[in-house]
């Protein structure tokens, strides 16, 4: 056992006394594991028709579709946030404040609301447009959620920039525009890529709020085989198993971008927190406290 | 404007449930966060490799799955909860890993040097715990734990999907019956979510500014 700042290296006594917890531990758990397997066995939750549909062609088809669709909406969520982020992280750092105050009006705003209200909102806003209004209000909301988020990342990393930079340009002669386009963005998104991969596995996560409104993704076409073979438990572990290996993938990305590119330097206001941020629709990543 | 005054009381009682549901489940995920917390900082080698599938398990797969799971699968393995405890028990199986990894960070962000320092100078087991390591890990845990309970009151609006009626819900009522009025209903039920993150947010302001160090 590594030093620790809650207990003393042990003895030879406490030693024993900790395996005897560890075996404890181990038999209690194994109790646990085995009676969920139990009770899924009894009630013939391991019966094949159940996992059929998962070996099947035509269903691993949709599945695939909806995985498709919902690493798109993702994929556009992100795009649209980084850019919403740049643009308002920015204009909460302008020093006109009727710039200023809306971008946080703005922020402060769709941080504090739920993204499921914000989907719906705009979902009933797009009810009669043509195309896929579903879609378009799951993309819209995670946006402007993740949006706000990577504003204030943005915001966090441009001021992480050490101060000499920016009057050095000045120095030189440069613009207000010039230093924060060609001096102060870049470096900060160096420092702010590992935070917005976290926020990018938040996005995906979220995607999953498309069932609220059946836009097409892969919860929906799970609720599509669920509704089809009656297999609920095994549809929902199916998508849960889905999520949790491409979110680890993420995780994986942004500790290795962190370590190759960035080194021990951290966003302040996210720094250290980022990778707990709980979110089906909800970081307070960087709260500002 | 008029919708929102007509339908004030149904709001007051969403507003309610919300709040309920926040506590509840916010209390028990603090229970069962410092739980994991324990076992994963702790010297059991077993529940340490417990304590880390669990929580890498919980949070990267999203509420909404796991309320799908609970919602449709328990009643189905012929255990039957109520639609609220359901929805308490989904939030709190969700929301534990990450006060988990908000209370972990907290210990560890106290050098080992301090324990160190208490020890040489003759405290014991108990007194190095109440004078130095736990008033610093509390004050470092202050920010995170309200951005967690913060994400939480955000995530209660999926018991919207899920049988309750709360403000989420009650939006997605009065959208249908009022669909002229969107954006007063929007932003009027959005606001009792910016009260509510609002007073987390001012507590733990007051909080950190208490703990503050002289």
């Amino acid at each position: 056992m590594a030093a620790s700042v809650l207990f003393d290296a042990p003895g030879p006594k406490t030693r024993a006394r900790h395996r005897l917890y560890g075996v404890v531990s181990a038999i209690v758990l194994a109790a646990i594991l085995g009676a969920i397997i139990w009770k899924l066995w009894e009630k013939d939750q391991f019966a094949y028709r159940y996992w059929e549909p998962f070996v099947t062609p035509r269903i691993i088809n949709v599945l695939l579709e909806g995985l498709y669709k919902t690493v798109g909406a993702a994929i556009f969520a992100v795009i649209g946030a980084v850019a919403f982020g740049i643009v308002f992280g920015v204009a909460k750092l302008s020093d006109h404040r009727l710039v200023r105050w809306p971008a946080w009006v703005v922020v402060e705003f769709f941080r504090a609301v739920p993204l499921l209200m914000v989907i719906i909102a705009t979902w009933y806003y797009l009810d009669a447009q043509p195309g896929n209004p579903a879609f378009v209000a799951l993309v819209v909301g995670l946006i402007l959620y993740n949006g706000s988020v990577i504003a204030e990342i943005v915001r966090a990393g441009i001021n992480a920039v050490p101060s000499g930079q920016a009057e050095a340009a000045y120095a030189i002669g440069m613009r207000k525009s010039q230093v924060m386009r060609i001096i102060l963005l870049p470096q900060a998104i160096k420092i702010m890529i590992p935070a917005i991969i976290s926020q990018a596995i938040v996005a995906l996560k979220d995607t999953s709020l498309g069932y609220a409104i059946l836009a097409p993704g892969i919860t929906v076409a799970g609720k599509l085989v669920y509704g089809e073979f009656r297999n609920t438990i095994q549809t929902a572990l199916v998508l849960a198993a889905f999520y949790i290996v491409l979110n680890l993938l993420l995780s994986a990305l942004a500790t290795w971008v962190q370590r190759r590119y960035v080194g021990e330097k951290q966003v302040e206001v996210v720094g250290g927190i980022v990778q707990s941020q709980p979110d089906a629709g909800a970081s307070g990543a960087g709260l500002r406290i | 404007m008029d919708v929102l005054i007509d339908n004030a009381d149904v709001l007051f009682r969403a507003f309610g449930v919300t709040l309920k549901l926040l506590l509840v489940s916010g209390l028990l995920s603090l229970l069962f966060g410092t739980v994991l917390a324990a076992m994963r900082v702790g010297p059991v080698r077993v529940l340490n490799v417990a304590g880390t599938v669990y929580v890498n398990i919980f949070r990267n797969n999203p509420l909404l799955i796991l309320l799908l799971l609970l919602f449709f699968g328990l009643p189905k393995l012929g255990i039957h909860f109520s639609y609220f405890n359901l929805n308490v028990l989904a939030l709190t199986l969700y929301t534990s890993p990450f006060i988990c990894e908000a209370l972990r960070a907290g210990v560890n962000s106290i050098p080992i040097g301090q324990a160190e320092a208490a020890r040489s100078i003759g405290l014991g087991f108990t007194q190095t715990m109440r004078h130095v390591v736990l008033p610093q890990a509390f004050r470092a845990v202050v920010p995170p734990v309200a951005s967690v309970l913060i994400a939480l009151t955000k995530n209660t609006s999926l018991v919207s999907i899920f049988g309750l009626l709360d403000l989420t819900a009650r939006m997605k009522g009065l959208l249908n019956d009022y669909p002229s009025q969107l954006w007063w209903i929007f932003i009027g039920i959005a606001l009792f979510y910016v009260v509510i993150v609002e007073l987390i947010s001012l507590g733990a302001a007051l909080l950190e500014r208490r703990w503050r160090i002289a």
